[in-house]
């Protein structure tokens, strides 16, 4: 559960806006975007390893956050792309306190490795290579209330990108190495006895398609689904808290949009929704996010 | 720019993926045991509850020289001969000592079986049954007084069984299968001591017997376990196999006698009843208390309101009840809002240090327990002394005889007085770690940790400050985490002291020292 809301701050910083990391929109060189995004993600409901239940003593799960995110095109091709996020969890029943505080950095480099137009289709082929750390000394083994799972990751996504006039598809698939983390305590019970307070985390693959309309970077709409697990990990035991290593998986479907402010040159808002359809060791979330960003250009580079 | 990114790339992800994901534990590399003193006399000491230490038997081993032996030193030499890589690991991890694996054994089934059962569909809970311990829920729910009782039951069977072994190993002064035949070789130290029956054999059966009595689900686990140890001393050349058979057999006959004890203990019946449950709550109101409720939704009933009755090694029924604690603070004194605003306080304050500190010595649902660190950290000290089994046996059943009788004292406090939690009384109060399912006073993990830092203390001295500042560190994560009182940790303690110095008056008179 823990994770859960660990992993749909994760997920913030891919699905959440244009010239993200996992769309194929580029900036153009020397153009900066930057902005801000509130995050709002629930559930009351959750998978214990593949049994679904609600918990009485969490009620419901109730994630807020702030994510600044900044993306730099370093040439028309080759973006940069940071975002940190302000995280706060609580759960409305029981005793448990709730956990807030600075999260993990996420830093992306987005190359565009081939684009060509044949037929009239724009078809393109996007690498983008990503790492985390965590920005604070949170704790992470105090889920689902923890604020991120406290694991240095690196990522690498592949991506196409196809579009015909205004319409188009994306799909991607990701693999992320998820370094061990240290926790508080120096034993644990996984499905043995480990005394060590290190926890190995397991490396997570994702999938990410999306359809939609756009016209250029600022104007879209679009349908998108994805799918995660973790390569390996543990399933919940009857009864028992979520832990940092758990197997865990969702599919999620949502809608993503962007539209530029009407004479407010370089400003645009967004707007993303998310539903957990099935998912594993996790909760049945909703999320929803809205942002502003606004683009700046520092030199003679032309707006994509 | 292309190559720039591949090479950031790949080279941020190969760089990580280099690290090995591998976990080393501190228990993975212990040393192999090897005694600086035999306590070859231990055949002497006095036993927990054995009347002697002939009290069961142990038949003539056969003559070394007969043709049966013979052959039993022929299956050590094939063993020896064709030696695999996992039995070379299994030598190696069983080497560090017989006592303290099997008590790192029980730790993993007290931390596998200790989680609250889930609700029934009508808001009750269902009981663990020993009869039928593979079905939901299963049997035991290892909570913190289940696994106190059984970490002393499993130590000190083992102890008691290891003077009988001692005893008849000075009496039938059997010689070492590498003394008898030279060809034989050690694998791993070998006490110069003598060899039937086993010992360790013992300490293996003792623990057999005991574990499958309190977790009757896990005995295949337990008969690999029990076969593994048994095969390793024969790979390392220290035993016979008609020395292992006599020692589990001496190790199962002594168990027999504390699993007669442990089903006749009481705390068979610690559950209650809900008139027992309804009897408590009813008792505090009329003493014009705000009577403990439970804050789990659907309500849960309280955990083993009747283990204060259990039979304990070191205290009788009227020693608990008349070392009982004078009463907490009266919900409606002033005394009693004042240790809740320190509660709240904490709720609202605690550093990362503290937050470090409350879940350090957390031990909830899922781990093994109190009890169970105090064990971990025992023995992690232990294997830096140099015991033998027999001390090694003393040792862990004395501290588990301490911590049994302190949770005992500490449940007979608990519902006698039957206080509120603070986070019942203020709803305001959130806790930094999940909050036990019983009253508040006094703190299980101070009195556990108070009982423990005394007894460790008198049997490693250099170590009887660190002991009592862990202690101390373990009982103050209880208001840190907003679980309780001042009064509750600080009383907690005093007991916890009061139980544990009385396992260090029988550590003085039982022929050790």
């Amino acid at each position: 559960m823990r994770i859960i809301a660990a992993l749909t701050m994760f997920y913030m910083c891919f699905s959440l806006s244009a010239q993200t990391e996992s769309d194929a929109l580029f900036m153009a060189k020397k153009n900066l975007c930057g902005g801000f995004v509130y995050g709002n993600t629930t559930w009351d409901h959750y998978w214990e390893g593949t049994f679904y239940r609600d918990n009485a003593n969490i009620g419901t799960f109730k994630s807020n956050s702030v994510m600044a995110m900044a993306n730099y095109g370093i040439s028309n091709s080759l973006n940069l792309i940071a975002s940190a996020a302000w995280v706060d969890n609580r759960v409305t029943a029981g005793t448990l306190i709730g956990q807030k505080g600075i999260q993990d950095l996420n830093l992306f480099l987005k190359k565009e490795l081939w684009a060509k137009e044949i037929k009239g289709f724009n078809g393109s082929l996007v690498a983008v290579g990503g790492v985390s750390t965590p920005l604070s000394n949170y704790v992470a083994d105090y889920l689902p209330l923890s604020i991120g799972m406290r694991s240095k990751t690196a990522s690498l996504r592949l991506l196409a990108d196809v579009q015909k006039g205004h319409w188009y598809g994306t799909a991607s698939a990701m693999y992320t190495r998820r370094n061990n983390v240290t926790i508080d305590r120096n034993a644990y019970y996984t499905t043995e006895m480990v005394y060590s307070n290190e926890v190995f985390i397991p490396d997570m693959i994702s999938y990410n398609l999306r359809l939609g309309w756009r016209d250029g970077a600022d104007k879209y709409f679009e349908l998108l689904a994805d799918r995660m697990n973790t390569l390996g990990g543990f399933d919940m035991r009857k009864n028992d808290m979520p832990f940092l290593s758990n197997d865990m998986e969702s599919l999620r479907v949502g809608v993503n949009l962007k539209y530029p402010v009407p004479r407010l040159s370089g400003m645009s808002v967004m707007l993303t929704g998310m539903h957990t359809l099935t998912g594993r060791n996790m909760g049945k979330a909703k999320s929803l996010m809205a942002g502003v960003v606004y683009q700046v250009e520092f030199k003679n580079g032309a707006k994509k | 720019m292309n190559r720039f990114i591949k090479i950031v790339g790949i080279a941020g992800l190969l760089g990580m993926a280099s690290c090995s994901k591998e976990i080393t534990q501190r228990n993975q590399n212990f040393a192999a045991l090897n005694p600086d003193k035999t306590d070859t006399s231990a055949g002497s000491w006095r036993p927990v509850l054995l009347s002697s230490v002939t009290e069961f038997g142990c038949d003539n081993p056969i003559a070394v020289t007969s043709p049966d032996y013979k052959l039993e030193l022929l299956e050590i030499k094939s063993r020896q001969a064709n030696m695999s890589d996992e039995d070379e690991a299994l030598l190696k991890y069983w080497s560090a000592g017989t006592v303290l694996r099997w008590n790192e054994i029980l730790r993993e089934l007290v931390a596998k079986y200790n989680l609250p059962p889930y609700q029934n569909p009508d808001g009750t809970y269902p009981i663990p049954s020993a009869a039928n311990p593979l079905a939901y829920p299963y049997f035991p729910f290892a909570n913190p007084p289940y696994a106190a009782r059984a970490y002393a039951y499993v130590s000190v069977a083992q102890y008691d069984a290891l003077l009988a072994a001692y005893h008849y190993k000075g009496f039938y002064r059997r010689s070492r299968p590498a003394v008898v035949d030279n060809t034989i070789k050690e694998l791993v130290p070998v006490v110069k001591d003598y060899a039937y029956p086993s010992e360790e054999a013992v300490v293996a059966g003792a623990a057999f017997a005991m574990m499958s009595l309190l977790f009757p689900g896990e005995q295949d686990y337990l008969q690999d376990k029990l076969n593994e140890c048994l095969d390793t001393r024969i790979l390392a050349g220290a035993n016979v196999r008609s020395e292992l058979d006599a020692g589990v057999a001496l190790g199962k006959a002594v168990a027999s006698k504390f699993i007669q004890r442990a089903r006749n203990d009481r705390a068979g019946k610690a559950v209650g009843t809900p008139a027992d449950w309804a009897k408590l709550e009813n008792d505090a109101i009329a003493r014009g208390e705000t009577p403990w409720i439970s804050q789990e939704s659907p309500k849960r009933p309280p955990m083993l309101p009747l283990f204060g009755k259990t039979l304990g090694f070191l205290m009788d029924t009227t020693e608990v009840i008349n070392n009982r604690p004078p009463a907490p603070p009266s919900t409606g004194s002033a005394e009693f809002a004042k240790e809740l605003d320190e509660v709240f306080w904490y709720s609202q304050n605690a550093t990362r240090d503290q937050m470090h500190i409350v879940h350090f010595w957390g031990d909830g649902a899922g781990t093994y327990t109190p009890p169970g660190h105090w064990n971990a950290i025992a023995c992690e000290d232990f294997v830096n002394m140099r015991f033998s089994e027999v001390r090694w046996a003393r040792n862990l059943a004395l501290l588990n005889m301490a911590m049994f009788d302190a949770a005992i004292c500490c449940w007979d406090a608990k519902y006698a007085y039957f206080n509120p939690r603070p986070s019942q009384v203020n709803n305001k109060i959130k806790t930094l770690t999940g909050l036990p399912n019983f009253p508040a006073y006094t703190s299980g993990h101070s009195t556990f940790s108070g009982a423990a830092a005394t007894i460790l203390g008198h049997v490693n001295p250099g170590r009887a400050a660190d002991y009592m500042s862990m202690a101390d560190e373990a009982s103050k994560s209880r208001l840190y985490g907003a679980l309780h009182y001042r009064s509750d940790i600080e009383v907690g303690m005093q007991m916890g002291k009061m139980v544990g110095s009385k396992a260090v008056d029988r550590a003085k008179t039982d022929g050790a020292e």
